[in-house]
């Protein structure tokens, strides 16, 4: 549990965070979204103290950041950035070993967690451990620093845009890999990144933050059903927030069960923008829904057309 | 590879030079000793080198230990003066040095040591700081974000990283020691210069010659030993 109380930092005369408070739960995805200048990635090193706050507190299960050891308290949080920072002269199984080295894990045990990682991350081709970052492409350096971040098993990690420098295939794939990630492991991520469409997939609640202060704290389809205000609505997309919508929706949830249709099935747990593709790839308005390989229901065209609540 | 052509050919000169009487006799008839002989050629080499690793050591030490502290937040404002004192250090000619440390340290090894030491300060001094500085700043906001240490950050970090453009420096610096160790021998301390400053002094060229060449093959040597270590901690990344 993360929680911000009344959180103030500004650099000169600039206010950055103004009088922010916030409370993440354990096990949480929270999304920080926002342009650039909003204070995001601010609030974010806060919580690891690579910022001081000015006035407010930071804390974490109840405890406030500063009255830990600051490196003590890094060593236990999980950090990725947009730029890796893969140490350049270390091997990708010694970048990703960094933190339990720091921790002083055992030998046998560093080699193992590393091993997990890099077949978590789907690094496992062989010799890939042995290799230094300037051999790897965009996509495995990231995939090395988020394996970085996760490699002592912290309860809390913190990810500050660190898909922004990919492409969109590379990035998709890599946010399918930490979402599932989080889910099997439980951990608590604060994820910030400028790009809606990110947090709203990867997102179980999405904190808007605009100058410094958080405009909306909701889950996706709050944010896009009942935008607190005109810039949230702007932000959000206007017309644009119902695709969005439709990435955030699955099929299982808007299926109608035991109905019958033709064609190839769509599963029930992809969203409803990838039944929409289906059904504009293959030129029809119904299609079969399938969980895990049986025919449950159909996805009809009308239902994502129409407004529901 | 070109160390060990330079080195052959240190070792071919030091092995004939002493069975060369003849052919300076030759060249220089009017001479009546065509060879050096007031210490042997090894034992020149061997004091020359030796002035220069010592000379060395000191700049490196001390040039390192300044670079870093000037790279430290807390030591940044002491950039420009460090900066400025060793460039002060490089532009007085060693002959200045040796001048104003001979009434301190008296003749010999002493002041020259001394002069080649502040001269090979600089090229480390500025070396590390550029090597500290060209880390990458995300490198180091990764390494601070997961826990390391300020020491620890320093020595398994940013020091690895720096390590090539340093090795340069060092190189530098024991070239630069090596070239002016020669003219140690004006205040009396024992080098390759002997011969030359003996030659000059009583007009023999011949022992000009021979102090040349030898210093000529030791510096080829060094910078070529040194350039294979700096090319090893180069490679395996970049």
């Amino acid at each position: 549990m993360i929680e911000f109380d009344h959180v103030h930092k500004h650099f000169g005369r600039q206010v950055v965070i103004d009088d922010l408070s916030l409370r993440i739960e354990s096990g949480e995805f929270f999304v920080l979204v926002g342009p650039s200048g909003s204070g995001k990635s601010t609030l974010l090193r806060t919580v690891n103290r690579l910022v001081p706050v000015d006035a407010g507190q930071v804390r974490i299960d109840g405890e406030d950041v500063v009255t830990r050891d600051a490196e003590t308290l890094r060593r236990g949080i999980g950090y990725a950035i947009q730029s890796v920072g893969l140490f350049p002269h270390r091997t990708v199984a010694e970048n990703i070993a960094t933190v339990p080295r720091l921790l002083h894990w055992p030998p046998h045990e560093i080699r193992a967690r590393t091993a997990e990682l890099l077949a978590l991350l789907h690094l496992d081709e062989p010799g890939m451990g042995s290799r230094y970052p300037h051999t790897l492409s965009g996509g495995q350096q990231q995939r090395v620093g988020v394996a970085r971040a996760l490699a002592a098993r912290p309860r809390i990690v913190l990810m500050d845009e660190p898909f922004g420098a990919l492409d969109p295939l590379t990035r998709e794939s890599l946010q399918a890999s930490l979402k599932a990630i989080q889910r099997d492991t439980g951990t608590t991520i604060l994820f910030v990144t400028h790009d809606m469409d990110e947090a709203f997939g990867l997102g179980d609640r999405v904190g808007l933050m605009l100058d410094g202060g958080l405009v909306q704290v909701g889950s996706p389809l709050d944010l896009l059903h009942a935008p607190a205000d005109d810039r949230v609505r702007d932000f959000v997309g206007g017309t644009r927030a119902r695709l969005r919508e439709l990435a955030v929706r699955t099929v299982g949830d808007n299926m109608r069960r035991g109905e019958q249709a033709d064609g190839d099935p769509v599963d029930a747990e992809a969203s409803l923008q990838d039944a929409f593709g289906a059904m504009l790839t293959q030129g029809r308005d119904r299609l079969p829904v399938h969980v895990r390989g049986e025919r449950v229901g159909a996805i009809v065209l009308a239902d994502l057309v129409s407004r529901r609540a | 590879m070109k160390a060990a052509v330079s080195l052959g050919l240190l070792v071919a000169l030091l092995v004939a030079l002493p069975y060369s009487a003849a052919w300076f006799h030759a060249w220089q008839p009017e001479v009546s000793h065509p060879l050096y002989s007031r210490h042997s050629f090894v034992a020149l080499t061997l004091s020359h080198v030796g002035l220069v690793v010592a000379a060395t050591s000191v700049a490196v030490a001390v040039g390192l230990g300044l670079g870093i502290v000037a790279t430290r937040p807390a030591g940044r404002s002491l950039l420009p003066t460090v900066r400025a004192v060793a460039v002060i250090g490089q532009t007085v000619p060693p002959v200045a040095v040796l001048a104003i440390a001979v009434p301190l340290l008296g003749f010999g090894a002493a002041p020259t040591l001394l002069a080649l030491a502040l001269y090979g300060v600089l090229p480390v001094l500025g070396q590390t700081v550029a090597g500290l500085d060209q880390v990458p700043k995300p490198v180091l906001h990764a390494a601070d974000g997961m826990g390391y240490g300020r020491w620890r950050r320093l020595l398994d970090v940013e020091l690895p990283l720096a390590a090539g453009p340093i090795m340069t420096g060092v190189r530098l610096s024991a070239i630069v020691s090596v070239g002016t160790a020669t003219i140690g021998s004006a205040v009396g301390a024992t080098t390759l210069g002997s011969p030359i400053v003996e030659g000059l002094v009583g007009n023999n060229a011949a022992y000009v010659v021979q102090g040349a060449l030898l210093v000529g093959a030791l510096a080829l040597t060094i910078d070529a030993a040194l350039a294979a270590v700096e090319r090893r901690i180069r490679r395996g990344r970049s």
